[in-house]
């Protein structure tokens, strides 16, 4: 399983470079999704995987009775979530009021900063 | 459990939170922005204060103890960066007063002034990895929305380039710490130290130093270092006068203080490698970013330009690793966020007076105002590093600390760059002050410079152009401090103790 997962997120890893190379803007966002697409899968991946218990303490019990699933990647992962969440609609608006104001979604249009 | 530590985290959150309430009075969150950015400053020096006994302060939040919940931890460097932020804040924003328009203060200006703070502030305090990433991502998003605040068609390509290559980073970095945590199972960042201190095995040593390297791209990514710089140029000339100065005096130390943090306790497994990379890259940085300065005519971009130059120096201190060349680091990054954005203001001055950034447009400044040729000059040659301003000495202390462990090349590189460095800065006098204006007919707007507008700029501006005065006169008890927190840098043992042994 961790080979199919790794093959996955190297593969997301190469589409996300790849379409950050391209010259349209949407591909740039669309890139960016895939390269936080593919670290939370890393994480997820480097945590181990494992068919274990949950992370519960049974009654009676004072500690948890091994083996048990690590809880805490999954609340790394999604505490990525939901901050690639907002971080990709802020990008969209973004990149949406860049369309309106350059009036081409094409990034090489986009020198005018550059001296 | 220590409230003090929280203070400047809750003091931006709470002033952030009031000036949304008085969302309809621009009045009133101009002066909540003063008030809480002054609040800022005072829990910052009394944070110093009490860390100045070389005690660390740690609090646990929510009670959990050391390597289980997140820890929040200031030592001496923390202290140091703490005091800057809030310096810079107050500066800033006594500068923003009059001059942010309309709109972009209608849109949340304010509010994200103090949430970028917050942010700023919180990266300083986490003792936990996953916490910075959490703190970063706080600061980088107010970053983006006060960077294309306005909409103007600039601000938007800039946005675009910064926006992209930040995430960018964002996304390195949480792969650094998936992998981390997949080999040690602890992202505290004291912990990591401590396990990493007790030596590791062959087959850990490889992912250890590939890790170390993902974090050297990701930080500087943020921090400007030298292949990865390349936003920098392109966006912060592009919003308003006081956003560029806030971003250049506190965005890309944020990114030199994450990079000295995790090198001098996490990473300190292969110096000999990581180390000298370091002072590779940080030759080439200060090369590279004062070159790109000197063919610039646009005042901001020739410094934001110098911006990348002076990470150089700072990333110097770090690849020399040891107390003196640390403290130099942190002298230094004091010295140039002040320096840095009193420059930045000076240009918003000129920018209020005559209405262009152009160098070669601009001229006769030192016949107007003299009193700002003055702010400027002191700012400038204080950058420059001549004596008796605070640049000298951080100058020094870098290049004492070079010539003693025998690097002499990137001494040689560190003196060569001072000395474009003030080449460029005279550029700047001579086009923008000394020289007369280009065409006389252009109409000269004598009202612009007038009144409370113009009193609270010069104010901004002096206040900062005399504190690099005062820090190279007072350097000696300044680079007291420095090197205390050099020290405790340098004897990682004493960050992992404190956070071990919890609340005092």
């Amino acid at each position: 399983m961790e080979v199919v997962l790794a093959i996955v997120v190297g593969g997301l890893y190469a589409a996300g470079i790849y379409m950050l190379l391209r010259r349209s803007l949407v591909k740039l966002l669309i890139g960016l999704a895939f390269l936080s697409h593919a670290a939370n899968l890393l994480i997820f991946t480097a945590a181990r995987l494992n068919r274990a218990a949950p992370p519960v303490i049974a009654p009676g019990e004072q500690a948890l009775t091994a083996p048990y699933a690590d809880p805490l990647p999954q609340a790394l992962i999604l505490t990525a979530i939901v901050i690639s969440f907002g971080v990709t609609a802020f990008a969209l608006a973004l990149a949406y009021r860049t369309y309106r104001s350059v009036g081409s979604d094409d990034l090489d249009e986009m020198k005018g900063t550059e001296g | 459990m220590n409230i003090l530590i929280l203070l400047p985290i809750a003091i931006p959150l709470a002033t952030g939170i009031a000036t949304l309430l008085a969302y309809r009075s621009r009045m009133i969150q101009r002066w909540l922005n003063v008030i809480g950015s002054t609040a800022l400053l005072a829990a910052a020096i009394v944070l110093l204060t009490e860390v100045a006994g070389q005690d660390i302060l740690v609090t646990q939040v929510g009670n959990w103890p050391a390597p289980f919940g997140i820890i929040l931890a200031v030592d001496l460097f923390s202290a140091i960066m703490l005091l800057l932020t809030g310096i810079i804040a107050l500066a800033v924003s006594v500068f923003s007063l009059f001059t942010i328009d309309a709109a972009r203060e209608q849109f949340g200006y304010h509010q994200l002034y103090h949430f970028l703070l917050m942010g700023v502030s919180g990266t300083f305090v986490t003792g936990d990895l996953f916490n910075l990433y959490v703190w970063f991502e706080v600061l980088l998003i107010s970053s983006f929305v006060l960077l294309a605040l306005g909409g103007e068609r600039a601000q938007m390509e800039g946005a675009i380039k910064y926006v992209t290559l930040n995430l960018m980073a964002s996304a390195i970095f949480l792969a650094a710490l998936g992998l981390l945590y997949g080999i040690f199972g602890t992202l505290n960042m004291a912990d990591l130290g401590r396990i990493i201190a007790q030596g590791l095995s062959p087959q850990e040593r490889g992912p250890v130093t590939a890790l170390a390297m993902l974090f050297m791209a990701a930080f500087g990514i943020k921090a400007a270092m030298f292949p990865l710089f390349f936003w920098l140029p392109d966006s912060y000339h592009t919003p308003p006068v006081a956003v560029s100065a806030l971003f250049s005096g506190l965005l890309t130390k944020v990114g030199v203080y994450a990079l000295v943090r995790v090198f001098t306790l996490i990473f300190i497994h292969d110096t000999g490698f990581t180390h000298t990379l370091l002072l590779f890259l940080a030759g080439l940085t200060m090369i590279t970013g004062v070159l790109g300065a000197v063919a610039q005519y646009d005042m901001r971009r020739l410094l934001s330009f110098h911006i990348i130059s002076q990470i150089g120096y700072l990333l110097m201190g770090l690849g020399l690793f040891s107390a003196a060349s640390l403290a130099s680091t942190i002298f230094f990054t004091v010295h140039v966020s002040i320096a840095k954005t009193a420059l930045f203001l000076v240009s918003g001055a000129l920018y209020h007076r005559y209405g262009t950034y152009d160098l070669k447009k601009l001229g006769g400044a030192y016949h107007h105002m003299p009193g700002l040729a003055v702010l400027f000059l002191l700012a400038a040659l204080a950058l420059a590093g001549l004596p008796p301003l605070s640049g000298f000495f951080a100058k020094l202390g870098l290049v004492r600390a070079g010539l003693a462990q025998g690097h002499y090349l990137i001494v040689a590189v560190a003196l060569g760059v001072s000395l474009l460095t003030l080449f460029s800065m005279m550029k700047i006098w001579n086009e923008a002050f000394w020289k007369d204006r280009p065409d006389h007919d252009q109409r000269i707007s004598s009202l612009r410079g007038e009144g409370r507008n113009w009193t609270t700029l010069l104010i901004s501006v002096a206040s900062l152009s005399l504190l690099t005065a005062i820090m190279g006169l007072g350097a000696s008890p300044a680079f007291e401090l420095a090197l205390g927190a050099g020290a405790q840098l340098m004897n990682p043992d004493l960050y992992i103790q404190a956070v071990w042994k919890g609340a005092p």
